[in-house]
């Protein structure tokens, strides 16, 4: 049974944490994620749950505390935004190399500087070849959706890698909505306890962690590690598959909005999604064919398939809420043009900048990016290939 | 209702716009409503202007971007009209409720041309007599109810209690008096 609620997407996540009750989080405080410590730790001052709270001195040791627990056989997670997770970077190597399934609540928020303590995705971006799963959301119910999912495909045998469940700094984290809440019980035998096949504190089976690779061995550890990103695809599908059982929402490694006979799209992560969705209906009633395309799993990154969805297009606007300061584009504006060439597809595309450091995207702005593409196809009219919008006159 | 009514709170850090506009969100869910309730984030410090808005709809809400054209807008602190232009976007056929002693006719030429519908309500004299202290939020949540019709009076009222017993477990002396600030502005804007 569903439970209807309102909740912001900060408490909606720490809701998930608590009906999932994993075993151990350290936590460092930093804004906007500073609520998902906070209101797991009220749980468990309330008695709802049981999971072991670690207040540590940053966000270098957060990562670490929870790695280790991973390792010794716990179940394990933590929360951050920002500095806080540029903080943990080499850790979130370590996680991933070492393959630890544990969970990570990432709050979007723009890396400094200037100092800024708003949405955009370049902490999320800048640890994009880490070798953790990336989900993205686009409401508080997705980022709560994606969260009881993350376990399941983080500790599947085919995967063991970690996972990071993202949602937009504020936006999403802050701004109350409606939600439909999953019973507890159903939480819980979805999710399953965590058996680990091996871990450090199993006196039967000793194991090394991180130790020293020779070169003669060090090579297929990484291929190892790719292979299962690559695998987890799969896992990640067929985890969507029961979760839709169970709660009746479905989810893919995208979502497809209208795009049936869309001619010009659009691909977006997080919540201008939806704001976009909007611009793409009031479109279509003018009986301009447009369509939208979410990503929801960054990594791994399902060029094939997006590349199939924008097979019939002719032309897509490619949307990054970061900059790859590389000079030519951002992150999306990269792996788009690439995947849609390895698997030769050709269209024009136009790589937006938008939403920058909590930069507002509105209905009108997604409205005119449609627009924009459609006169360059149509009219021929030159579109700068890396273009910024909503920049200030 | 079939649209989606827009409402943006004009404050200053510490008066509980933001937690009036969460509030509003609250009875709203619970009146069977979608709803949004967010705030507008810079650097946080008491006495510093912030944004507040709401959207409330009959249907499932999917853009995330600030309110521009919001119908209702509702001003906690009038000495923002020297620097803010509240009335900003504002529907002619909307209304904008300030906080203040003023009369709406002495109010209009501080709103820069907004030809729209004025509603005052002195929210320190609702506040003090009804709670003791000054707390805008109340009686300025319950203005936005009473002017913008998005749901009943009883209905909000009995919603609020609901909130209130909630928000207040640990000092429930303040239920009454908060209670008795929401009926006082209800009063005041139907006289």
């Amino acid at each position: 049974m569903a439970r209807r609620d309102r909740m912001s997407g900060n408490e909606a996540v720490s809701y998930a944490i608590c009906q999932i009750n994993p075993d151990v989080m350290p936590a460092f405080p930093i804004t906007p994620s500073t609520e998902i410590p906070q209101m797991v730790s009220n749980y468990i001052a309330n008695g709802q749950m049981d999971t072991e709270f670690i207040p540590v001195e940053s966000e270098h040791s957060s990562m670490s505390a929870a790695i280790g627990a991973e390792a010794a056989g716990c179940r394990s997670l933590t929360a951050t935004s920002s500095a806080g997770l540029a903080l943990m970077w080499e850790e979130l190597l370590l996680a991933a190399s070492n393959r630890m399934p544990l969970a990570l609540a990432l709050v979007n928020r723009t890396l400094s500087g200037p100092i800024n303590i708003n949405c955009d995705h370049s902490d999320g971006m800048g640890a994009r070849d880490t070798g953790w799963i990336q989900i993205y959301a686009e409401n508080n119910q997705e980022a709560y959706d994606n969260f009881i999912q993350a376990y399941p495909i983080a500790e599947d045998a085919r995967v063991h890698l970690p996972i990071m469940i993202c949602q937009d700094g504020f936006i999403t984290s802050h701004a109350v909505e409606n939600i439909e809440l999953l019973e507890t019980e159903d939480v819980k035998n979805f999710v399953g306890e965590y058996e680990p096949e091996e871990f450090l504190l199993n006196p039967g089976k000793p194991i090394a962690v991180g130790p020293y690779s020779v070169v003669s061995y060090a090579m297929e550890a990484k291929k190892n590690q790719e292979d299962a990103l690559e695998a987890s695809k799969e896992v990640i599908l067929e985890v969507a598959k029961k979760f839709e059982a169970m709660s009746g929402r479905s989810y893919g490694l995208f979502e497809e909005y209208r795009m049936e006979d869309a001619e010009y799209a659009m691909v977006i992560i997080g919540s201008a999604a939806g704001t976009a969705k909007e611009a793409v209906d009031l479109l279509r009633e003018q009986g301009k064919k447009v369509g939208l395309l979410k990503i929801r799993v960054f990594r791994p990154f399902p060029e094939k398939e997006i590349a199939n969805a924008l097979s019939g297009c002719k032309a897509v606007a490619i949307m990054d809420r970061c900059e790859s300061y590389n000079g030519n584009c951002g992150p999306l504006g990269m792996e788009i043009p690439a995947g849609l060439y390895r698997n030769k597809v050709f269209l024009e595309s136009v790589n937006y900048i938008y939403g920058l450091s909590g930069r507002d995207f509105t209905v009108e702005d997604a409205k005119g990016v449609f627009l924009e593409i459609e006169d360059m196809v149509v009219n021929g009219t030159e579109v700068k290939q890396h273009r910024y919008i909503g920049l200030r006159k | 209702m079939a649209r989606t009514l827009e409402i943006r709170w004009h404050g200053r850090g510490g008066q509980g716009a933001k937690t009036a506009a969460l509030l509003l969100a609250d009875v709203a869910f619970k009146t069977g409503r979608y709803v949004q309730g967010f705030p507008e984030y810079g650097p946080e410090r008491m006495g510093a202007p912030i944004t507040a808005y709401n959207r409330i709809s009959d249907n499932p809400i999917r853009v995330h971007s600030n309110i521009y054209t919001p119908e209702l807008v509702v001003v906690v602190d009038e000495t923002l009209l020297h620097s803010v232009n509240v009335t900003s976007g504002l529907s002619e056929n909307g209304a904008v409720i300030v906080n203040t002693k003023e009369t709406a006719d002495e109010i209009r030429p501080m709103l820069r041309g907004y030809k729209g519908k004025i509603f005052t309500v002195d929210a320190r004299e609702i506040s003090v007599k009804a709670l003791g202290k000054y707390f805008p939020n109340s009686p300025m949540l319950a203005a936005a109810v009473a002017v913008s019709k998005v749901m009943d009076k009883e209905e909000f009222l009995s919603e609020m209690r609901a909130s209130y017993q909630h928000k207040f477990a640990k000092k429930p002396e303040v239920i009454e008096g908060n209670m008795k600030a929401l009926e006082m502005t209800f009063d005041a804007l139907e006289k």
